[in-house]
């Protein structure tokens, strides 16, 4: 069932909003349209600083959008409306809170922080792993760890939808490759629909139904390649054939890789 | 069991006092000085020994008189501060006074604080308040300014209140600035306070000081002089026992100057 739907949606900065002696509007964004169903995994791919973040801040209605239509779960984003979880390139905890506590913030504002809450806060640190640190505080744990707090955070108000701003980016290899696996079976359990931005092109296959590939400033939707790779995807599937085949697709919409014969027709 | 690490820590101030009192003496005894001009490290001892009396009652006038002060400075200045960061007219209306109004030299304004005044604690505790008031209040706002961008966006992505957004976020966030204006404060308190004493008053270190002096009994106006950074030391302590105290919150390095 289709949960949300991207319509020309279109990102021009003012050069009076930018500052900094700026004299020319900057299009961020240039005309992206996508839909994407309930539970779906959709990677936005693209250069850096072509819009893949401003497009999810649209969706989640902290950034107004400059023409189009964005529609989540039927409704009209006019402004942040709380039925999603944001999770930044930093894992932004609080340091005055306890893991657990960091967990229940949003509980907190939305008045719900009741017992369900706290188990469930529980449940989902068991989730990743980390029930042995609900008292700790932010600081005391590794960026991999803190980020998974976040991840936490994100989803303790049952959100049906999930935007992840190159979540794991500043991570090491090795811990980008468990966090994947850990969101694959988050995803799994919750069920939500997944935004996730990357500069990884084998992150974002691995992850994702469906990859969006951006073009470079004033950035559009270049192609949409669904993935058809099944479920329980583990690590083992990124040295078969099926899944080269898809990063040699999405190279080769991003334009650093020449078309072969045969490939590009999808 | 005492560490290498401990003892060194403890050793080595120990042996730069010892070393500094050493050349004071030496100084004192190779060119023969007054003991009007510069008493050795033995008699301002003596002196401590003699007017120790003298010297805890009128340091807790000036005690008195810094931490209310402080404690003023407090009060009014986070408030305000907060007004000033969270209101964008009050912040124009009243920021630039405030910069303006830190640039007066606040002891060239404790001759007119004492006319309206009086002699009595009033006139310290208003010297002392209001050197303490800026770093406060602009360590403060620079604090509630300063919040992390991710954390007020979570907060409007959850639609948080303003008073969610402030007391949840922002005013946390903003703690361990409070304390890097509180700890410049308190020691600024004790400076007014005892401008206030020099200008006009009849008790406190600061007068005991004046009156020592003028009097020529240095080894009083060193011993006052002792029993003032002493006192100076205590207040600064007991800020940074309930910053301490609260690390558990503040796990952030305190932002520098």
């Amino acid at each position: 069932m289709q949960f949300g739907s991207v319509r020309g949606a279109r990102k021009v900065f003012l050069a009076k909003e930018r500052g900094g002696g700026a004299t020319e509007d900057l299009v961020a964004l240039d005309d992206a349209s996508f839909d994407f169903d309930e539970g779906e995994f959709v990677s936005l791919l693209g250069p850096s600083g072509c819009g893949k973040t401003t497009l999810l801040r649209m969706v989640a209605g902290l950034t107004p959008r400059s023409g189009g239509s964005i529609t989540i779960n039927g409704k009209d984003v006019e402004g942040p409306y709380g039925d999603y979880g944001f999770v930044f390139q930093a894992p932004s905890l609080m340091p005055w809170r306890t893991v657990l506590q960091n967990v229940l913030f949003p509980m907190d504002v939305l008045k719900r922080n009741d017992s369900a809450a706290l188990e469930r806060a529980r449940e989902l640190l068991a989730l990743v792993g980390l029930s042995d640190f609900a008292a700790s505080r932010p600081h005391q744990l590794s960026g991999g760890m803190q980020q998974r707090v976040a991840l936490c955070r994100a989803l303790i108000h049952a959100p049906k939808l999930l935007l992840m701003d190159e979540p794991f980016g500043a991570l090491d290899e090795l811990t980008r490759l468990e966090m994947n696996d850990l969101l694959l079976k988050i995803r799994k359990e919750t069920r939500a629909s997944v935004l996730f931005v990357t500069h990884s092109i084998s992150e974002a296959v691995y992850l994702a139904d469906k990859v969006l590939v951006f073009s470079r400033r004033p950035a559009r939707v270049v192609e949409q390649l669904s993935v058809s790779l099944g479920y329980p995807r583990s690590q083992a599937v990124r040295f078969t054939p099926e899944f080269t085949q898809a990063e040699r697709r999405v190279s080769e919409a991003l334009g650093i890789l020449a078309p072969t014969a045969g490939a590009g027709v999808h | 069991m005492m560490t290498r690490n401990n003892l060194e820590r403890i050793v080595y101030p120990l042996l730069g006092v010892v070393i500094v009192l050493a050349l004071w003496q030496l100084t004192c005894v190779l060119w023969k000085m007054p003991e009007a001009v510069l008493p050795t490290p033995m008699n301002v001892a003596r002196a401590i020994a003699k007017y120790w009396p003298a010297l805890v009652s009128e340091g807790w006038v000036t005690l008195k008189a810094t931490l209310y002060g402080f404690a003023l400075a407090l009060l009014l200045g986070i408030p305000i501060a907060v007004a000033v960061s969270l209101s964008s007219w009050v912040n124009l209306m009243f920021y630039p006074l405030l910069v303006a109004l830190q640039s007066v030299p606040k002891v060239a304004l404790a001759p007119i604080l004492l006319v309206w005044l009086g002699t009595g604690i009033e006139s310290k505790l208003a010297i002392a308040w209001l050197v303490a008031f800026f770093p406060i209040v602009v360590d403060t706002a620079a604090g509630l300014q300063s919040t992390p961008r991710d954390l007020l966006e979570l907060g409007r992505s959850l639609k948080a209140t303003r008073w969610q957004v402030f007391s949840m976020i922002q005013f946390p966030a903003a703690l361990p600035y409070v304390f890097t204006g509180a700890k410049v404060a308190v020691t600024l308190a004790v400076i007014g306070a005892v401008i206030g004493e020099f200008v006009g008053s009849s008790d406190g270190l600061g007068f005991l000081l004046l009156s020592a002096t003028s009097q020529i009994n240095t080894s009083l106006a060193f011993a006052a002089l002792f029993a003032l950074s002493v006192l100076g030391t205590i207040t600064y302590l007991m800020v940074v026992a309930v910053e301490r105290a609260l690390s558990g919150w503040l796990p952030l390095p305190p932002p520098r100057h």
